[in-house]
């Protein structure tokens, strides 16, 4: 076997500068940048034309396993982040057990390893079992193997503002970041959809904009009091950009995602009753559309997550109130966010790197992701074709679910490779199989010595 | 128009022809025997996921006048928490041979989900789903203020027929005074739109924790007093509103005493009121809550109209979707 078995060599890729490359793959690393490199033993994949993002970081998706295997598993959720460009992917905490204890993240990040597709980071739940009343073990999982830093009750809401506190503060000591899913619950019992002259019309328990901010506005103010670093999931309205804009103005060390839906999409779809499109926090008006767009290329939302949330067809084939909430999202995210921010001039690919990649894996303080492809960086990176524009189809979804609210949508871009830590897990724009990137991640991690003949 | 699915989709003209076909079938309920051959061999299926004795025997009584086979499938304790079993069982009436499906259902948009879902081709009539809308029940609301208003037909002892002057008539410079959970009712939202569509004033009365947000942008006016709507409307018509027992423990308004005093109709507002006005509840109704006794029982009261009529229009709604099937409304 030669030397070279292992390593590739893209031909005129563009970076986000625009600068046109070609870039050698080798022993995980980017071994060489320039043009005309050799491919003497290498593979060559002709990238002309494709822009080169560094390997994408979503702080915020659902793998479902351990319990809901019938979603999504580690495996298939890698499988669809690798398929939309991504290389590391944190998985919330919302399974069965929950993610309360070391040994759960411990195995949720063990699955990542073993399956290859993309970087697994547990999120730790804050409270025992999501129930909001008592800490969960948030040294001990910050002190596993599965090293967590982010922690979040996401699906619920941390309310109770003295647990709120207690968490801000513990995790100082370790430097974790509580990820807020806010969502005051009083306010919205049994609401699936904005409250709006719309959910009023269409007779659907409306779930209103304060709910979200008024938590925001507390639990900024609490991060400021304590000192801590706090993180706002999946921001929806117009008024929480005001509040985080007012925060950071004060200085207060709050971060915010949005998700690629809540840029694109809004409630008018719920008009229909069709449960693709129910979903938490709802689809808001095109007011909060536009305010989330401003936002984030102004800098108050720091970060794109896609809170991919797949679910088994049964649970969307049904009336809106028996409907799941939830959208898948790793497959789409770039397309979604290039239709909604950059083809408006919004965001240049040079900020799309930094609200995908950079940011997140600061956020979670994710070492080896996130970083600008330079030479002797670890050789996480997408091959993104920015130019075809197609009807999105189940073809481009490679989870279990099929919850895409972009279905027969026509949308922007295509990812046509992906590779992590130096190996491919996506050609030609399709996943590889599952033998063959778990090979490579076995001889990645040899490589790096980081896992022992088993 | 292949399904009756809310009264936001209707026109004026389609309105107008759904109340003077059912005209024709409240003629029939006059007759010695009051049946039509209409919709023999066709089967209407009355699948309720809710609780409704009253709607579903109105169905029931109307698809039996049209000769239709009648199947009532009440599905509420089977396992409907589970998405599926809608699917499910309209997969099974399907395979059955459902021509109608008259749905009751609790959630919101479930018949507009079942009209597009594919599952089953029948013709579907929402009879209520969750808080959206009733459209039946508008329906015969209007069907009844029209009568009052205009007449309906008269039979003369010889068994002439004198037809009144309500058919081909709209609601226009009618006025109507809604009072009472507009935010939880599907009867509202129905009459709203089609009591507007037919030209009808309608103003909604109800405490401000009641009224949906957004409601600026329904053609309606809104007042939070009873008493001022008495006197500033004048209204043709009040129509009072259930008061379910569940928004009684949630907080919407102190206690049902107090709801009372401000938002019932209690004797003295029904003395206030013009001597020609109608008192419509589409019940069951609380006596003594929203509605006093002597409202409900006065000579102004359309209740026992309401329900005769609830027949007529729901004759229609089934004639118009299932005869000849294709030409619709």
């Amino acid at each position: 076997m030669s030397a070279h078995e292992h390593d590739y060599v893209i031909r005129g890729a563009s970076l986000v500068d625009g600068e046109r490359t070609d870039i050698r793959i080798a022993d995980g690393r980017i071994a060489e940048l320039g043009t005309a490199l050799s491919a003497a033993g290498a593979t060559a994949i002709d990238a002309d034309g494709l822009l080169a993002l560094p390997g994408l970081v979503d702080l915020h998706v659902h793998l479902r396993e351990p319990g809901f295997e019938q979603s999504e598993t580690v495996l298939t959720g890698t499988r669809a982040a690798a398929a939309g460009g991504f290389t590391a992917v944190f998985a919330m905490a919302n399974t069965s057990p929950v993610a309360d204890t070391a040994g759960v993240v411990e195995q949720v990040e063990a699955l990542g390893r073993r399956a290859g597709y993309a970087t697994v980071r547990p999120i730790g739940a804050v409270s025992v079992g999501l129930a909001g009343e008592r800490l969960a073990e948030l040294g001990a999982m910050a002190t596993s193997r599965a090293g967590v830093r982010v922690f979040s009750d996401d699906g619920h809401c941390v309310s109770d503002a003295l647990l709120m506190r207690r968490a801000l503060e513990y995790v100082k000591s370790f430097d974790g970041v509580i990820a807020q899913h806010a969502q005051e619950p009083r306010l919205t019992i049994g609401a699936s959809m904005n409250e709006s002259a719309l959910s009023g019309e269409l007779g659907i328990p409306g779930w209103p904009a304060v709910a979200e901010e008024s938590i925001i506005a507390r639990d900024v103010l609490l991060a400021e009091h304590v000192g801590s670093r706090l993180h706002i999931c999946h921001v929806s309205t117009a008024g929480s950009v005001e509040v985080l804009r007012w925060a950071k103005a004060r200085g207060i060390d709050v971060t915010a995602e949005v998700t690629p839906h809540h840029l694109l999409l809004t409630e008018d779809l719920v008009a229909g009753y069709d449960a693709r499109y129910k979903v938490n926090p709802p689809l808001r008006s095109s007011e909060d559309v536009l305010a989330l767009r401003a936002g984030l290329a102004d800098g108050t939302i720091d970060i794109v997550a896609t809170d991919h949330a797949p679910h088994p067809a049964e649970a969307k084939d049904c009336e809106w109130g028996a409907a799941a909430f939830g959208m898948v999202g790793l497959e789409s995210a770039l397309s979604v966010v290039q239709a909604a921010v950059v083809d408006s001039g919004q965001l240049d690919w040079a900020d799309v790197a930094r609200v995908l990649s950079y940011t997140p894996a600061r956020i979670g303080r994710l070492s080896g992701h996130g970083v600008p492809l330079a030479v002797g960086a670890p050789a996480n990176l997408a091959l993104y074709d920015p130019t075809a524009s197609r009807p999105f189809d189940v073809s481009r979804l490679a989870g279990k679910g099929t919850n895409s609210p972009y279905l027969d949508r026509t949308l922007p871009g295509s990812v046509r490779a992906t590779f992590h830590r130096g190996y491919p897990t996506v050609l030609n724009a399709t996943p590889l199989a599952e033998e063959t990137v778990s090979a490579s991640a076995e001889h990645a991690d040899r490589a790096a010595g980081t896992r022992g003949t088993e | 128009m292949r399904h009756l699915l809310s009264t936001r989709d209707l026109s004026r003209d389609e309105a107008i022809h759904v109340l003077d076909v059912a005209e024709n079938m409240a003629d029939v309920a006059t007759r010695e025997v009051k049946k039509l051959p209409t919709l023999r061999g066709r089967t209407v299926v009355n699948l309720f996921f809710e609780d409704s004795t009253r709607t579903r025997i109105s169905f029931e009584a109307a698809a039996k006048r049209l000769s239709a086979d009648v199947i009532n499938f009440s599905a509420k304790g089977s396992s409907v928490s589970k998405g599926e079993s809608l699917k499910d069982t309209a997969q099974t009436l399907e395979a059955m041979g459902a021509d109608g499906v008259v749905l009751r259902h609790p959630a919101s948009g479930a018949p507009h989900v079942l009209a597009e879902s594919g599952w089953i081709d029948a013709a579907i009539v929402n009879a209520g789903d969750g808080t959206h809308e009733h459209p039946t029940q508008a329906l015969l609301d209007a069907f009844t203020i029209r009568r009052r208003l205009h007449g309906g037909t008269q039979r003369s002892s010889d068994g002439a027929a004198a037809h009144g002057t309500a058919r081909g008539r709209d609601l226009d410079g009618v006025s109507v005074v809604i009072v009472g959970d507009i935010l939880h009712s599907r009867v509202a939202r129905s009459n709203v739109w089609l009591l507007t569509t037919l030209g009808a004033a309608v103003t909604l009365v109800a405490p401000p924790t009641l009224v949906p947000i957004g409601i600026d942008t329904w053609p309606v006016d809104v007042c939070f007093s009873l008493d001022e709507a008495i006197d500033t409307v004048r209204p043709d018509v009040v129509m009072m509103l259930r008061i379910q027992a569940e928004r009684m423990s949630a907080a919407f308004f102190p206690n049902t005493r107090e709801y009372g005093r401000v938002w019932g109709l209690d004797d003295a507002r029904t003395a206030r009121l013009a001597p020609d006005s109608m008192v419509m509840h589409p019940g069951p109704m609380n006596r003594g809550l929203e509605i006093s006794a002597a409202a409900a029982d006065s000579a102004r009261s359309t209740v026992l109209e309401q329900v005769a009529n609830g027949v007529s229009v729901r004759m229609a709604v089934l004639y118009l979707l299932l005869a000849g099937q294709g030409e619709g409304l």
